[in-house]
């Protein structure tokens, strides 16, 4: 990526010279009309044509009838964040028709239902093209029961031509999109064809946007987060999922049942893993609490008041000392909130999750790629560390298309962590004299389990919420209480160094640092390169994990302001480390946003340059 | 010389049975419920380490820790000890499970765990020790109280009580039984019955509780329960072998339709004899009349009141491997790196 190329268009000036890859549509929709297999079709293709894309799903929580809408961004500089405003929409939906036109920059295009276009507002300064949709419909050869979910593919048509998309293309991806089925293929591409027909005999084109090939997806991947994390886990060796269905989480646990035939014995079906449906959040996060201490690895997925329910179990996972993994896709708002909008704001509930002291594992992972080393590592780090790992991903990349490298095999073999079995007990127990479950022998916080099922007389073990010592024996006393704290304390300082690294970018001679997590990457990547094409020098710190690793604390104090970046109300990482580094931290403040979207390099960069000219 | 104590058909004692020492109130029902877990593992000669022991919150799931020492055992959340038995069996299915739970853990804030346990057919013997009230928090009524039940703290009971036994029914469970922790023969029957099924055991277990609701006329009190028991049946568990060296014996022995035997999964045979009130336990129809009759006549029937052939158990309905999953090496666990590759080549 070029730091000297500015995103102009994030300023909405209308360029007059051709504009090839570098504009971003909007197609406005309703909900459960087939429109996803069209979106989808064309964020392959223009991923296919290597131009880099993202596609952004905006909807509703419904399932058929209110608005949605699908954004598309092409860049040739490569970026991926969200734009705020589409040079191009796809006006398909009455009811919010006004307003899609309206959002329009002067010199936008708006491609149109022929059927809707008479209620459209009147606008000089923009394109607008319509689509003949009943017309082409009526000329296709579609079985009615079929006709309105395909109808969607005449907007197919008409972007193919109109911004040189190639027809061959398209079919490629539609035999992609159904699986290589070549009948809905087919029907889809009959109706593609009629638009892009009508287009080019009838139609003249005025506007300045175009795409061309191009070679920026070479060797990448073109997935969601839910399934890369999903996949992750079948590769992490999985043994037990629980879930209870809850948006936007729901297609993680689809993905694990997509792959699971990666488990299972060609001939017999058999299989290593078992799915259960659970019937609420309580029994998901019981069900892996207890095979997580029978020794499988395990896993939930859920959201917010998933994990509102989960706060009991996962508060004695941490405090029994029990393996498991959680995956939050986190959505806006407490209750029901915006159950269909992206957020960050778990963050801060989730590392605190249980009554008492308790203070969570948490993995944020931000692209595709660590989503899916996350779904497998988080087995290790919840296994070597005896304890819960949360996994923090959200709506925008738990269920939007992102690129991404393709995934890396894990890099090491698994960590089962300090599990004794019959044999190593007796050696154990040789060494020290006895084993007791919390018996602290190496000094590191982590003491040695041992499973169920383990043939040795002194195997066994009561596990509980309540006050136990090093035997595991319960206890009331204040001393053992404390004891025990402490050692928990100290586990906490070694799964701070067990825990991924952030990701540091320094710039030379840059007084400004931004600290952020998860999917606001691409939006400070973009950020960044138009700040400094202005002069202004950041350097960037993403963490990837929480507790806070000791490099975040040498960034933190390594500049002169730091901006701490996030997608949630309050400022909860900014919280966060303000509880970690309680010292001296004037020149460090917060930048929240928590408007329910996939953050924009707009809104980073209006409010950095709004704090530095306020100093 | 002293005398050598009984040793067991794995040369172990009752002593290597026993857990450690009780904490709950002398004469507790669920210390006598304790001792009939350690004189059934021990007269069955249980191996300890399959053996697992769970519960939730309670007097009732304090228990597990005073029970067979040598096995694993959690003492989980209040109610929720179903989904963590769930997911433990599904880490390793090689277990055997003994549940204890309460009529507060199961039949209150427990209750939809209880059922969907029961829905899932999970296998395991899931043992309510009933009495009535909160024992811990000090003498509140339980939703298996019966209306009318005064107590000391909270005056007069106005609810219905809820039936687990019938709950049980309904929600499907394939093996249903209620005793009295004070017939410590019926209570060892049933725990070995409920040992050898295949699939979720039930056992609303009457428990009195000494300290809050033990007056003579309240229903979950040792007199009331001493008095008016009314066994269905005498019960005896006999191995395969056992029966069929004696089975022209015993068929001599009753009139028709005096005994019912019932052949378990592992060929085990239950044999029920019948006593003053007729009753087969593998019709649901006279399962569900006779605890029916039961509550509106104020009738303390026990025995085993429901029993269904094995329908598949959770692990056999997931298709699992035979090795418990919890022991599979790595290998087994993580697919090849050919197979990430030839998934990655569709994206």
């Amino acid at each position: 990526m070029c730091a000297l190329h500015a995103p102009t268009q994030s300023l909405d000036v209308t360029v007059q010279e051709p504009i090839v890859n570098d504009f971003a549509f909007s197609v406005a929709t309703k909900n459960g009309s087939g429109s996803q297999t069209s979106n989808n079709v064309l964020v392959r293709t223009l991923f296919d044509m290597g131009i880099p894309v993202n596609g952004k799903n905006l909807f509703p929580s419904n399932i058929k009838g209110l608005p949605t809408w699908y954004t598309i961004r092409a860049s040739k500089y490569g970026y991926t964040a969200r734009r705020a405003t589409t040079e191009i929409v796809v006006a398909y939906n009455d009811s919010t028709l006004a307003d899609d036109i309206a959002d329009l920059p002067a010199g936008g295009v708006c491609i149109i239902r022929d059927d809707i276009a008479r209620y459209a507002p009147q606008r000089s300064d923009i394109f607008v093209y319509e689509v003949p949709v009943k017309q082409i419909m009526k000329t296709a050869d579609v079985p009615r029961e079929f006709s309105s979910r395909v109808e969607n593919m005449t907007y197919v048509g008409a972007v193919a031509q109109l911004f040189d998309i190639p027809l061959d293309m398209i079919y490629a991806a539609l035999l992609k999109n159904f699986n290589n089925k070549k009948k809905p293929a087919d029907m889809n591409m009959q109706v593609v064809q009629l638009a892009y027909d009508h287009f080019r005999n009838h139609v003249e084109k005025r506007d300045p946007y175009h795409f061309a090939k191009m070679n920026g997806t070479a060797g990448k991947i073109l997935i969601t987060g839910n399934e890369a994390g999903g996949l992750g886990a079948i590769f992490g060796g999985v043994n037990v999922v629980s879930w209870y269905p809850i948006t936007p989480s729901t297609s993680l646990i689809d993905a694990v049942n997509d792959y699971r035939y990666l488990r299972q014995d060609p001939d017999t079906g058999e299989s290593t893993l078992a799915i259960v449906q659970a019937e609420d959040e309580l029994a998901a996060a019981g069900m892996i609490v207890g095979a997580g201490f029978a020794g499988a690895r395990a896993m939930t997925a859920t959201s917010g008041p998933g994990i509102s329910l989960m706060a009991e179990f996962t508060g004695l996972a941490y405090f029994a000392e029990i393996p498991c993994v959680i995956w939050d896709i986190t959505r806006m708002g407490p209750s029901t909130g915006l159950p269909t909008r992206t957020s960050q704001g778990d963050i801060l509930f989730t590392h605190f999750l249980g009554h008492g002291d308790t203070r969570q594992y948490v993995l944020l992972p931000a692209s595709p790629e660590e989503a899916f080393e996350f779904g497998w590592r988080s087995f290790d780090l919840a296994e070597q560390l005896q304890a819960p790992i949360f996994v923090l991903s959200d709506l925008d990349l738990g269920m939007n298309n992102w690129m991404s490298e393709p995934f890396e095999y894990p890099d090491q073999p698994m960590q089962r962590g300090k599990v004794l079995d019959a044999e190593a007990l007796r050696a154990f127990i040789s060494q020290h004299g006895k084993w007791g479950r919390y018996l602290d022998v190496d000094g590191d916080g982590i003491t040695y389990r041992t499973l169920p099922g383990t043939d040795h007389p002194m195997a066994a073990y009561f596990a509980r919420g309540t006050g136990h010592d090093e035997m595991a024996v319960y206890s009331e006393r204040s001393d053992v209480w404390v004891q025990n704290m402490e050692r928990l304390q100290r586990k906490f300082e070694t799964g701070r160094s067990l825990m991924p690294k952030p990701i540091v970018d320094k710039a030379p001679e840059a007084k400004i640092g931004i600290i952020s997590f998860g999917t606001n990457d691409p939006a400070i990547h973009e950020a960044r390169d138009w700040l400094a094409a202005q002069g202004l020098k950041t350097s960037y710190l993403r963490i990837r994990a929480l507790p806070l690793t000791q490099e975040v604390k040498d960034f933190v104090f390594d500049y002169d302001r730091i901006y701490v970046v996030e997608n949630n109300y309050d400022g909860q990482l900014n919280q966060i480390m303000r509880i970690e580094y309680p010292q001296n931290m004037s020149h460090v403040r917060s930048l929240a946003l928590g408007d329910g979207l996939p953050m924009t390099a707009k809104w980073i960069i209006d409010n950095v340059l709004e704090q530095e000219g306020n100093l | 010389m002293a005398r050598q104590p009984a040793v067991n058909t794995l040369g172990l004692t009752k002593d290597d049975y026993q857990g450690r020492p009780t904490t709950l109130c002398p004469g507790c029902g669920h210390n006598s419920i304790s001792n009939q877990i350690v004189q059934t593992a021990f007269d069955l000669g249980l191996p300890q380490h399959k053996i697992l022991k769970m519960s939730g919150i309670g007097c009732s799931s304090k228990s597990p820790a005073y029970f067979l020492g040598r096995s694993h055992g959690f003492n989980a959340l209040h109610g929720r000890m179903p989904s963590v038995v769930t997911g433990a069996l599904m880490a390793n299915h090689e277990l055997k499970v003994i549940a204890v739970s309460g009529d507060g853990d199961t039949g209150s804030i427990g209750m939809g765990q209880f059922k969907h346990a029961i829905r899932r057919n999970v296998p395991f013997v899931y043992i309510i020790e009933n009495n009535g009230v909160y024992g811990l928090t000090k003498g509140q009524f339980s939703a298996t109280a019966e209306e009318g039940l005064d107590l000391k703290y909270y005056g007069k009971n106005t609810f219905h009580p809820i039936d687990l036994a019938l709950e049980a029914i309904i929600s499907g469970a394939t093996f249903v039984a209620r005793s009295f922790s004070g017939d410590k023969n019926q209570v060892q029957a049933l725990m070995e019955a409920a040992i050898h099924h295949r699939g979720i055991a039930v056992l609303d277990i009457i428990s009195p509780c000494v300290t809050f609701n033990n007056a003579p006329d309240s229903h979950k009190s040792f007199p009331y329960g001493s008095k008016n028991q009314i066994p269905l049946h005498e019960i005896q568990v006999l191995s395969p072998d056992y029966v069929q060296a004696q089975q022209e014996i015993t068929i001599d022995e009753y009139a028709e339709g005096e005994m019912i035997e019932v052949q378990m999964h592992d060929g085990t045979y239950v044999r029920l004899k019948k006593l003053d009130k007729g009753h087969d336990p593998r019709s649901k129809a006279q399962a569900i009349t006779i605890l029916e009759e039961a509550q509106r006549e104020n009738l303390f029937i026990t025995g085993l009141i429901y029993y269904e052939e094995p329908r598949p158990t959770l692990p056999d309905t997931e298709n699992l491997v035979p090795q418990a999953l919890a022991t599979l090496p790595g290998d087994k666990l993580r697919p090849s790196r050919e197979a990430l590759r030839d998934v990655m080549a569709k994206f």
